[in-house]
């Protein structure tokens, strides 16, 4: 159980090196999309004896993050008629080089922190703060706005990874929360940025300067 | 009781949704807001009875002070907006005033939650509910702001929240199980994981410091409260900020019980410090009235985080501060609203001879920033006063010495500013607009520098007895 488990995360670590060299939003979005997804299956296999509320999460996650925000963002995708690829600040070889560091730092970082289980799986940590960095580089080298949104999903990601070691200690309520709040908050967002979209006639937010000091 | 404040604004706004009548539906504020002042008031003068709805909602003294200061200042701004979407009756104000409504359900919902995921939860609602009110105006550079509220807003939260995880499993690691209730982290807290403890702390003041604007993390701020209707800037700098410093407070609490004041202090010092020094530089000079009180809300978050940082002796001050901060800075963003509206421009360039155009607004505009850089009587002068006697009762002159300094700094920068706008005569380009003070949009915003004024000459017993519960609450002695 535990080896396919790192199995499966280092699964989530290599689609994080490939959303760093993709250079196509619509594969960049399917890629979060699979995360996602796998994230879902990750949890279910996380615990050994499972309880309503740990499958209630799996389930509204693999729907929400696999589908259902993929879905509001490849159709907002269509309305911008962008399929011209992104261009990022630094190459794509560049952002995996670096995102690949980043995974480096993340299990290193790791071994500071103690494990409260030694059971709970040595990948889960060092994966989720890895997926958070690779939302960090994503977020600040990319300048469509809808693949900031994307680098905001990886960062989210990553921290459902953590949030993976804490089912049982969480409440449903506030699991569910969080993640209606992830879908309130992507369907927030691509109105705003179709609206960019309209009145920039584009998604580049490096047309976003008018205001500054 | 709880649910009386968390679902009545919510059932109001649907019914905001449902009402056809533009002109109408905005009576809906006032009318929320007043029923909402009158429950809180309630529980309130109830004491302890009603506080508490179940271990994850509990209305405890810190909470008390910030539902309070939310629900003065929100019931003045709800008045205030139906005078104001009167000027705006060319657009739909259905969404305006539902997200208000939703607003005020969610800041309850921070004020009362005791168990800090359900805490995150309501916070990031209270990003998401206020987004589309920045986005009022549909200009394009109302866009470009709220784009960067809700980036940077988003992402601020997302660490907030692991930050939170992180304190569930320091818990975990202690091997306790109802993770993150107060009563139980507070109870538990010098047995929680070190390393993890924090690691959190860290994220948490990054995170809920970049919901209240904290430098380096505060680049949102001025764009959003620069092209924000001007009610909107007054429930952004005195409600979710307020709202942001309570989950803040609940952090300092733990650690604090944890027995970590020493590693906290340094980093709640640093960043508060840091934060009023960024004020200074960017308010000196500032040509824009709106932006300039972005600043001076960095600052004013700035100076609750040293009061923080110093700890106990500058407590009261710092609860005080809550209150004469948040009121305050309703009385300066809705009167520098009218004084926009009347000039159409935000800049001093066009903007001069406030006090003649606009007898009233220009006064309590002019008094207001008296009022927050601390010149007394008014209110503020009190709590910042308190905070700085604090500093050198712990010892930390320095602290002091820099703290009074960059008052100094931005109170120059924002006199400048304010003068210049409210002085002299319109230039001849100014453009003239059928604005004029009325009843709605100036009343409120008077009464409210009352208020202020009123903190500063004299606190009632009921709040002094408040605050020193809060106080007593935080030190862990009741």
């Amino acid at each position: 159980m535990t080896s396919l488990l790192d199995a499966l995360l280092v699964v989530v670590l290599v689609m994080n090196l490939f959303a760093l060299g993709t250079s196509r939003t619509y594969a960049l979005i399917r890629t979060v999309a699979a995360q996602g997804g796998l994230l879902g299956i990750i949890l279910l296999l996380v615990h050994r004896h499972l309880t309503i509320s740990a499958v209630m999460v799996a389930v509204a996650g693999i729907a929400i993050k696999g589908f259902v925000i993929p879905a509001i963002m490849l159709r907002a995708l269509r309305q911008a008629q962008i399929k011209r690829e992104v261009e990022p600040l630094i190459s794509p070889l560049a952002s995996i080089l670096l995102g690949a560091s980043a995974a480096a730092f993340a299990i290193v970082f790791s071994g500071q922190l103690p494990l409260a289980d030694p059971q709970d799986g040595a990948l889960l940590v060092p994966t989720s703060i890895a997926t958070l960095l690779v939302g960090f580089i994503i977020l600040t080298t990319r300048f469509k706005a809808l693949t900031q949104v994307v680098g905001y999903l990886v960062l989210e990601n990553g921290i459902f990874v953590f949030g993976m070691l804490l089912i049982e200690a969480m409440p449903l309520v506030v699991e569910m929360g969080v993640l209606l709040d992830l879908f309130v908050g992507v369907f927030v967002i691509t109105i705003i940025v179709n609206h960019i979209n309209r009145a920039f006639s584009s998604l580049d937010t490096r047309r976003l300067v008018s205001l500054k000091e | 009781m709880a649910f009386v404040f968390i679902c009545f604004p919510l059932l109001m706004a649907a019914i905001a949704v449902a009402v056809a009548s533009n002109r109408w539906r905005p009576w809906l504020l006032p009318a929320t807001a007043i029923a909402h002042l009158a429950a809180t008031v309630a529980v309130l003068a109830a004491g302890g009875a009603g506080a508490s709805a179940g271990p994850w909602l509990v209305l405890d003294p810190p909470g008390r002070i910030v539902l309070l200061q939310v629900s003065v200042l929100f019931a003045f701004c709800a008045f205030y907006a139906v005078g104001y979407l009167r000027y705006r009756q060319d657009k739909s104000n259905r969404v305006f005033c539902a997200c208000l409504l939703i607003f005020l359900s969610v800041v309850s919902l921070v004020t009362w939650s005791h168990h800090l995921g359900l805490m995150w939860v309501a916070i990031e609602a209270s990003t998401l509910v206020t987004a589309p009110l920045i986005y009022f105006n549909h200009t394009q550079r109302s866009i470009e702001a709220t784009w960067k509220y809700l980036l940077v807003g988003s992402v601020g939260i997302a660490l907030a929240l692991l930050g939170t995880f992180f304190l569930a499993y320091a818990s975990l690691h202690a091997g306790l199980d109802s993770a993150l209730t107060l009563e139980s982290l507070l109870l538990h807290a010098p047995k929680l994981s070190k390393p993890w403890l924090h690691a959190a702390f860290v994220l948490l003041l990054v995170g809920y410091g970049t919901k209240m604007g904290l430098a380096p993390m505060h680049t949102w701020k001025p764009d959003a409260y620069g092209e924000a209707p001007g009610v909107v800037g007054a429930i952004l700098a005195g409600g979710v900020t307020s709202c942001a410093f309570l989950a803040l407070l609940r952090v300092y609490h733990i650690c604090h019980a944890a027995g970590e004041d020493v590693y906290t202090s340094r980093l709640l010092l640093f960043m508060g410090l840091f934060s009023m020094a960024v004020a200074g530089v960017f308010t000196v000079g500032q040509r824009d009235f709106k932006r300039m009180l972005a600043y001076s809300s960095v600052e004013h978050m700035g100076i609750l985080v040293v009061g923080l940082g110093i700890g106990a002796p500058a407590l009261f001050g710092t609860l005080l501060h809550v209150l004469t901060n948040g009121l305050t800075k309703g009385v300066l963003f809705l009167s520098a609203g009218n004084i926009h509206r009347s000039y159409g421009s935000k800049s001093t360039d066009q903007v001069r001879g406030a006090m003649r155009r606009l007898p009233l607004s220009g006064t309590l505009f002019l008094a207001a920033f008296l009022a927050i850089t601390g010149s007394p009587p008014f209110g503020p002068f009190i709590s910042e006063f308190a905070i700085l006697n604090g500093a050198f009762d712990a010892g930390r002159f320095v602290t002091a010495g820099l703290f009074l300094f960059f008052l100094l700094v931005v109170f120059i920068g924002m006199g400048a500013t304010v003068l210049q706008v409210v002085q002299g005569r319109a230039p001849s380009e100014a453009s003239t607009t059928a604005y004029r003070d009325g009843l709605l949009t100036g009343t409120p915003i008077a009464i409210l520098l009352m208020l202020v004024l009123m903190l500063g000459l004299y606190i009632p017993a009921p709040l002094g007895a408040l605050l020193g519960d809060a106080v007593r609450f935080l030190e862990g002695q009741a």
